[in-house]
């Protein structure tokens, strides 16, 4: 196993900082664990995507906890990232429902068309590629997660094409 | 048209707003409850509604809810689980995208009845822009006085908590996602104890379902005996069926329990038939981890009875020829499906999200999977369906949580009524109708979203 | 005090005892294997399912059978329990499901390795007439790493029983190894390199029951089973000093805690007292070790593999040659 250190210290804005702040506050007294699952989001968003050694020894020290304690929990979770990831991160459900719909069809035709396999970075460092499993979306299939939205029926390579102009539009603004 | 308990306003414009829900009838549930009625007779209601978990399990909330130790005196704790992650089903997404007001209201009215001030919703993580939708919610209903301290003066105090997840199937398990919420790995816990007795942070805690929850608000204002009249049997009330596979209209669907499946996948009004030329297989009727059924075993039950939407009715048989209700994802396959292609499938979700905490399921699961593999690349010989059948046998109702169970069902199933194909993968696997199309664009350009 | 059945055998027991403490008062061939549960680190048992047993009657208020078998390491005893163990042809048909889904993923390599003759798992499988899996698949894999100057992980050999981190939560103040990932390819590890290193850290060699975390000192020397245990104490203020010494002649090969008839042990030694005391002067010797718990090797049902082994390669200190032999397996 290896470990990421990406060699530069992690810091939080302090909108960020403020909302972890807030986040622990809503557990109760002697709780501050339950804040580590929604911190270590937040530290990934800060930390451009993915979570390195540093990020998480900074996590652990704003909760309290040992390190080894957050590496366990980040490592059990299959939406943290251990390694840097591209800008965006395309996660193709690959499950049964979605399988039938054309799951390995869309990976195939992403993968073409961005010229990277999965678990690799486009050369821009704009995408990366997936598979996950069911993202409770079996009926819509085949679909993918990026970032905060799902984009589902993607059942043509029109729909495709457009899903990934439209990512690098916003890319660039 | 089958009564709607649920979504009956799911289709207005912005009934995710407060004003808006409140003019369709929101919180009046809480009023009455809170106002009119004590703890115990919200829990006597529910009892005699005879309301089961919808997460899966299917046990009697109002038993449930009874179990809550309120003795002690220690805070208790209620978790709804919105983890949502079994295959075929994605139902309480729905819900929450649509109504979330009316899952709060559930929880509100549900928190009164076991004496609760503080509920967490443990959403999945994947659920960004549902987490926004219930924390905007929440944000509304607290300046509206719904929640916080003193609701509607009654000097009943409530704060609700969204909490993420963050990829992981099995905090889905009650006892797994509460090991989650305290901020740990998913790994379930060793019952006994039981939640109702040691649960969130070591104290009392109930975990409800999404679906589960928001049937609280009609029961409250309807009474107990009015929801035990809808549904069939032991089967009462209505359910969410998130359908999908393939059919013409797949969807999120409320139904009155005891509608026959037959009706209920080529009724236009439901799921609209196969989706194309090909004729019925099997179907799965409750996610991903209960049984399969032949389309003969789908459509009636080994004593010729036709099959219905309902506890009893899916289970009727045992495993056999019988099957579950459980989440209510409800997947279709048609005859160019390849049976031994699913249950590889669904060999790997289950190896990929065992939480590796007991030998049975973290081994068994991966040699499963490596098992299917080797027979739906048409390697497999017939010893190895034997094999399979063994291994299986070995995880199921040896380890420490269902999930182990729900690895072993789908491939003793598949076994049991496909063994012609998985014998087919062994002798001609290039006639697999399923290996010949994944080249292919799998285009079913039919649905759209709604 | 509780009556309870166990094979047939009834016994008295406090209220709150498991089952599997029941069996062991009564002793003997019903007590069921234990890989995970120690009965000195709280929260562990329930992981590995190799005491499953099965329950007949509940408890005389409820005299129902429980549905499934249970672990009996953390199944509370009831009043009018009663239980089967290898008196029940389920308990042993899914015993031996147990034993041959550890083995998927194990190397089986006891001929190598340092674990052999006091390894519970070899123990457990030779019981249960099973020496492979009819898994042709791949094994994982990992390298052996140090962690620390004493000890080194076998990760391969790994079941994942939770114990070694158990051990270092309750002896040390800050754990630095963990188990990380999830399912079949969880792993103990520190995650970033780091030496795990405190006064007590030699314990979780201890409490290993196979041969994943092994002491460095010793790997390669000697095999168990040529070696004299002899109980010996020092006085230490760090510990009880109650160990025991395994000695070839007047040379000590290795200290170890001393376990009980299950494998366990209940006071914990420092590591002072397991790698810096390897005269037999700094030692009080009490005398042979009373007695041995069972295994494959004492039950001379052994031989054939350990005449495998090239001699030389244990008779001294060797890691050099050693590490070409590995290399050639
Ligand atoms: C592996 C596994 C996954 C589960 N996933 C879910 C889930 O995603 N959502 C859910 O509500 N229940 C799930 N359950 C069931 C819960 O453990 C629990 O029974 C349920 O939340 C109780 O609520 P209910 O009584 O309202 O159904 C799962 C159970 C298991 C064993
Ligand atoms: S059955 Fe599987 S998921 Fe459940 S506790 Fe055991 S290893 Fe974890
Ligand atoms: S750990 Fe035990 S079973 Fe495994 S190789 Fe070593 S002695 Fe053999
Ligand atoms: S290294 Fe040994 S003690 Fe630790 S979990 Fe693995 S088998 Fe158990
Ligand atoms: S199977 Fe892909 S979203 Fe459920
Ligand atoms: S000893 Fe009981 S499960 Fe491991």
């Amino acid at each position: 196993m290896l470990a990421v250190r990406s060699g530069k210290p992690v810091t939080f804005s302090a909108q960020a900082l403020e909302q972890a702040q807030q986040i622990i506050r809503r557990y109760p007294e002697g709780q501050k664990k339950s804040a580590l699952i929604p911190i270590l989001h937040l530290a990934q968003e800060q930390n451009g995507g993915f979570l390195s050694v540093e990020a998480m020894d900074y996590v652990a020290e704003m909760l309290d906890l040992s390190p080894i304690e957050v590496y366990e929990v980040a490592t059990f979770y299959t939406m943290f990232h251990l390694k840097p990831v591209g800008r965006y991160v395309l996660e193709v459900c690959h499950t049964g429902p979605c399988e039938i719909k054309g799951a390995e069809w869309l990976l195939q035709t992403l993968k073409s068309k961005l010229g990277v396999d999965e678990g690799e970075i486009t050369p821009d460092g704009l995408f990366s590629i997936r598979r996950v499993e069911c993202l409770a979306a079996c009926g819509y299939a085949p679909m993918l997660q990026c970032g905060e939205r799902y984009y589902e029926f993607l059942n043509t390579e029109e729909k495709v094409e457009a899903l990934l102009e439209h990512l690098r539009q916003n890319a660039n603004t | 048209m089958g009564k709607r308990l649920l979504l009956e306003h799911a289709h207005v414009e912005s009934i995710d707003r407060l004003d808006v829900y409140r003019r369709h009838g929101g919180y009046a549930a809480v009023e009455k409850a809170l106002k009119s009625m004590s703890p115990a007779e919200v829990v006597e209601e529910v009892k005699k509604s005879g309301l089961r978990g919808r997460g899966g399990a299917g046990f009697p909330t109002g038993l449930k809810w009874s179990f809550l130790d309120k003795k002690s005196g220690r805070p208790r704790y209620l978790v709804c689980n919105a983890d949502e992650s079994e295959p075929g089903t994605f139902k309480d997404r729905y819900l929450m995208e649509k109504l979330p007001h009316l899952l709060l209201e559930g929880i509100i009215v549900s928190s009164y009845a076991l004496e609760s001030h503080c509920a967490f919703i443990y959403v999945r993580g994947e659920f960004r822009w549902i987490i926004k939708i219930l924390e905007r919610a929440i944000e509304e209903a607290c300046a509206a006085g719904w929640l916080g301290k003193n609701i509607l003066g009654t000097g009943f105090d409530l704060d609700i908590i969204v909490h993420p997840g963050a990829g992981a199937y099995i905090c889905g398990e009650e006892t797994a996602l509460l090991e989650s919420l305290e901020g740990k790995r998913g790994l379930p816990r060793i019952k006994p104890p039981f939640p109702a007795v040691v649960g969130l942070y070591g104290m009392p805690t109930v975990v409800n379902n999404v679906e589960t929850l928001a049937a609280t608000p009609w029961i409250v204002l309807n009474g107990g005996d009015a929801y035990a009249s809808i549904g069939i049997g032991k089967s009462t009330g209505t359910k969410l069926i998130s359908a999908c596979g393939n059919i013409r209209k797949p969807g999120v669907y409320e139904i009155e329990l005891g509608l026959s499946l037959e009706e209920f996948l080529y009724s236009d009004e439901w799921c609209g038939g196969m989706e194309g030329a090909y004729g019925l297989k099997a179907v799965v009727p409750g996610g991903s981890s209960v049984p399969i059924l032949p389309a003969s075993l789908a459509l009636k039950t080994a004593s010729g009875q036709p099959r219905l939407l309902s506890y009893e009715s899916l289970a009727e048989g045992g495993f056999e020829s019988g099957s579950m209700l459980g989440s209510g994802g409800f997947i279709v396959y048609d005859e160019a499906q390849c049976i031994v292609r699913n249950t590889f499938n669904f060999a790997r979700f289950y190896h990929h999200e065992s939480c590796g905490q007991c030998s049975p399921c973290r081994e068994g699961t991966g040699w499963l999977e490596r098992i299917l593999h080797k027979l739906e690349e048409g390697h497999g010989t017939l010893a190895d369906i034997d094999l399979l059948w063994d291994v299986q046998k070995k995880i199921e109702g040896n380890t420490i949580c269902p999930l182990g169970d729900a690895a072993a069902w789908p491939v003793a199933s598949a076994i049991r009524h496909f063994r012609h194909e998985f014998e087919e993968h062994v002798h001609h696997p290039e006639r697999c109708l399923f290996r010949r199309r994944q080249a292919a664009v799998p285009v079913n350009a039919l649905a759209e979203p709604v | 005090m509780i009556r309870i059945t166990i094979d047939d055998i009834e016994t008295q027991v406090e209220e709150g005892t498991t089952i599997l403490n029941a069996a062991r008062k009564i002793g003997g061939k019903i007590v069921p294997p234990a890989m995970c549960y120690y009965s000195s680190l709280p929260g562990s048992g329930g992981k590995c399912r190799a005491c499953l047993v099965k329950v007949e009657q509940a408890s005389a208020r409820d005299p129902r059978p429980m549905p499934k078998l249970v672990a009996s390491c953390c199944t509370p005893a009831q009043d009018g329990m009663v239980v089967r163990n290898i008196t029940s042809p389920e308990v042993i048909e899914a015993r031996k499901g147990v034993v041959e889904l550890l083995l998927v993923n194990h190397p089986l390599d006891c001929p190598i390795c340092d674990q052999a003759g006091e390894c519970d798992l070899q123990n457990f499988a030779y019981e249960h007439g099973l020496e492979k899996t009819r898994s042709e698949f791949p094994r994982r894999t990992f390298d052996p790493i140090d962690i620390g100057p004493h000890i080194q992980l076998h990760m391969t050999r790994c079941i994942l029983c939770y114990r070694c981190t158990l051990v270092a939560d309750q002896l040390t103040n800050e754990r630095v190894h963990g188990i990380l990932w999830r399912g079949e390819v969880s792993e103990i590890s520190t995650y970033i390199q780091k030496a795990i290193d405190n006064d007590f850290s030699g314990n979780m060699i201890d409490v290993c029951p196979v041969g994943a975390l092994t002491d460095k000192h010793f790997r390669f020397r000697n095999r168990v089973w040529f070696l004299n245990p002899m109980d010996a104490h020092r006085a230490c203020s760090k510990c009880s000093g109650k160990v025991v010494l395994w000695l070839r002649g007047k040379e000590i090969y290795r200290v170890t805690a001393r376990k009980d008839a299950y494998g366990e042990v209940h006071d914990f030694i420092c590591n002072a007292c397991r790698w810096e005391h390897y005269d037999l002067n700094d030692w009080v010797v009490e005398g042979p070790r009373s007695f041995q718990p069972w295994s494959v090797i004492n039950a001379n049902k052994y031989n054939a593999q350990t005449k495998e082994l090239p001699d030389q390669l244990y008779s001294k200190l060797d890691n050099r040659r050693w590490n070409e032999f590995e290399g050639v397996t």
